[in-house]
């Protein structure tokens, strides 16, 4: 692999929870200790259920937030504290696109406006040749001049959400953040905007981190997966592969709800037990209380993500003891 | 294709609903009133100082003075169009340094937190607390008394308002959404509170505006007849009725005229930041 456009170790962020009026307040650990590298060029799929800081852990590797402990590096240097002169010049080459298009846009502004503005705030071009770099990048998402002249309020959701893709892509950016930018859409034009990022960042050599909690659109767009749990990684690897033969029990499940054309192959695993609550984290690996396969050492160890094949890491007391081929070999 | 399934901008702009009588007279009122304040020389018959011994306390309908004369034979007519002047330079002003103010520092309070909005929303906690009237006697008690003070003193009437919802508005728009959006792109402070925020949250300041403006015509009136506001010879809507009352049982039109335009022009303003509340809130078009 190339030298990381993006690497973070170690992230961990905690918030502070309020439960009441006269209660103390509860660390909540969101993000704990994770460490992820993406290259230029590559699409990181990070998947996991609401709640298990995927988009704390986008959020960081942004530097919109500071981690509480670990650190992240942009193209080989450390990322500068959020608000300064240097953070804002960083962020013509780091950009984010969000899950409510219509809360991103301004609404007051007409399209073209706002897809202008990254380039107005970073001095990119002369400033009379901007009008045709903005029509230039919403041809690029399939927006017309004509749509640029509209409100975001006149536009469907797709195409706020082209627009906010244009917008971010104004800069020329090298890594884009992409925080569950279909989960707002119908899952028809979800297709368009999958293709449409797909296609961009073939064609523009983008790195991308694409969150989501939808395997099918993760596996669509990405080369590696990551998959979240409390937290934590617990499963990282090559998208097909990792689709194919999940090592840890929670992939396992995750890929076993995903509706699969042609009817399912194996079992469904249903989860049992509460959803994960990052308030009250189970001690040892937090999967434990809902993990069909859980031992008792599960429950005071804490497993650590450890290499299972080529490309592969895991985190589970389960896989380390055996290859990941041999277990799906043994169940 | 979803583009396709779009009728033309310009079709799909709804018609605007008609403007109900009512707001078109109040805002037909005021129209008047801001003519007259900037026409004041050019329509008042007389100077507003100039007596006439001869006809003194003459009722409404005399014909050289249309609405009558006071205890000193000065045009009423002629010192109510000087006053509405007077007072509407005051209100309009004070709504303005109280606003800007207000809105100022609210912008300050949501972009560094802090120990600097914790003094803000203090600031804001004592005007709130203490009855301005208070206030404005002792200023003009220490500091005399002039026009210019009048309307600095009249724009710290009212700031906290603005000062609450700016700061509210600001935050929650850091938060999440589009302010936070246009600072990930790294766009500075003042492009995003000048260029964002301001004019996503101005339809709130503005009805809010058109809150306090009745109440700073009330104030100044107010001040003017206990004698603290504008200083004779000059003259505004508060001092007239002030004056007038002396002669309210011989001459009720001194202090009638001056009355029935505050109790218009206020009402007429209260009744057009209701319509614009409902016409600048997007979800109610």
């Amino acid at each position: 692999m190339t030298a990381p456009l993006v690497y973070a170790e170690g992230l961990t962020r905690t918030y502070a929870m309020r439960r009441g009026l006269f209660s103390r307040p509860v660390a909540v650990r969101a993000v704990d200790g994770v460490t992820l590298a993406i290259a230029p060029g590559e699409t990181l799929g990070l998947v996991g259920e609401s709640g298990s800081g995927k988009s704390t852990a986008g959020r960081m590797l942004l530097g919109l937030e500071t981690p509480d402990r670990g650190f992240v590096r942009f193209d080989g240097r450390p990322m500068p504290p959020p608000g300064g002169a240097p953070w804002r010049a960083l962020r013509a080459r780091a950009q984010m696109v969000f899950q409510d298009p219509l809360g991103a846009l301004d609404r007051r502004l007409p399209i073209a406006t706002q897809v202008r503005e990254p380039l107005d705030i970073h001095g990119i071009g002369d400033p009379a040749l901007r009008g045709g770099r903005v029509r230039e990048l919403l041809g690029a998402v399939g927006l017309s001049a004509d749509h640029g002249r509209r409100y975001p309020f006149e536009l469907s959701g797709g195409q706020r959400q082209r627009a906010v893709i244009a917008r971010a892509l104004a800069t020329r950016p090298d890594l884009l953040v992409c925080d569950e930018p279909v989960s707002a859409l119908d899952v028809s034009i979800q297709a368009q905007v999958v293709n449409l990022l797909i296609d961009l960042q073939a064609g523009l050599g983008l790195a991308m981190l694409f969150i989501s909690h939808d395997l099918r659109v993760v596996r669509q767009i990405s080369r590696r997966v990551a998959v979240m749990y409390l937290g934590r990684i617990v499963e990282e690897g090559e998208a097909d592969d990792l689709f194919a033969a999940p090592g840890h029990p929670y992939t396992e499940a995750l890929v076993s709800a995903s509706p699969a054309p042609g009817g399912r192959a194996g079992r469904r695993i249903v989860l049992k037990g509460d959803p994960p609550n990052p308030a009250a984290r189970p001690s040892g690996c937090a999967f434990h209380p809902r993990c069909p396969v859980a031992e008792i050492r599960c429950r005071v160890e804490v497993p650590v993500l450890r290499p299972a094949g080529p490309g592969r890491q895991v985190a589970c007391h389960r896989v380390a003891e055996s290859p990941v081929a041999d277990l799906r070999g043994a169940a | 294709m979803a583009e396709a399934s779009l009728p033309d901008a310009a079709a799909a702009k709804p018609a605007r609903p008609r403007m109900p009588p009512l707001v078109f007279v109040a805002i037909a009122w005021v129209a008047t009133m801001i003519a007259v304040a900037i026409l004041a020389d050019l329509v008042k018959p007389y100077v507003f100082t100039a007596m006439d011994l001869r006809n003194r306390l003459s009722p409404p309908g005399h014909p050289l003075h249309w609405l009558g004369t006071d205890e000193l034979g000065r045009d009423v007519l002629s010192r109510l169009i000087e006053s509405i002047r007077v007072s509407l330079l005051i209100a309009f002003g004070a709504s303005l340094i109280s606003a800007g103010l207000g809105t100022a520092l609210g912008f300050l309070a949501a972009h560094f937190r802090g120990l600097i909005e914790q003094a803000v929303l203090m600031l804001a906690d004592f005007q709130a607390s203490m009855p301005f009237l208070v206030l404005a006697l002792s200023v003009l008690a220490f500091f005399g008394n002039s026009l210019p003070l009048l309307i600095g003193l009249m724009g710290l009437y009212g700031w906290e308002r603005y000062a609450r919802i700016a700061r509210g508005l600001a935050i929650s728009a850091s938060a999440q959404g589009y302010a936070a959006a246009v600072r990930q792109l790294g766009a500075g402070p003042a492009r995003i509170y000048l260029r964002h925020i301001l004019p996503n949250i101005a339809s709130t300041l503005i009805v809010s505006m058109t809150l306090v403006f009745p109440e700073v015509i009330l104030l100044e009136s107010g001040l003017s007849f206990l004698g603290l506001g504008v200083q004779p010879p000059m003259t505004s809507l508060g001092n007239m009725v002030g004056y007038g009352r002396e002669y309210l049982t011989r001459a009720p039109w001194i202090m009638l005229a001056p009355a029935l335009t505050i109790v218009l022009t206020t009402l007429a303003i209260s009744i057009i930041g209701d319509w614009l509340r409902d016409r600048l809130d997007p979800s109610l078009n």
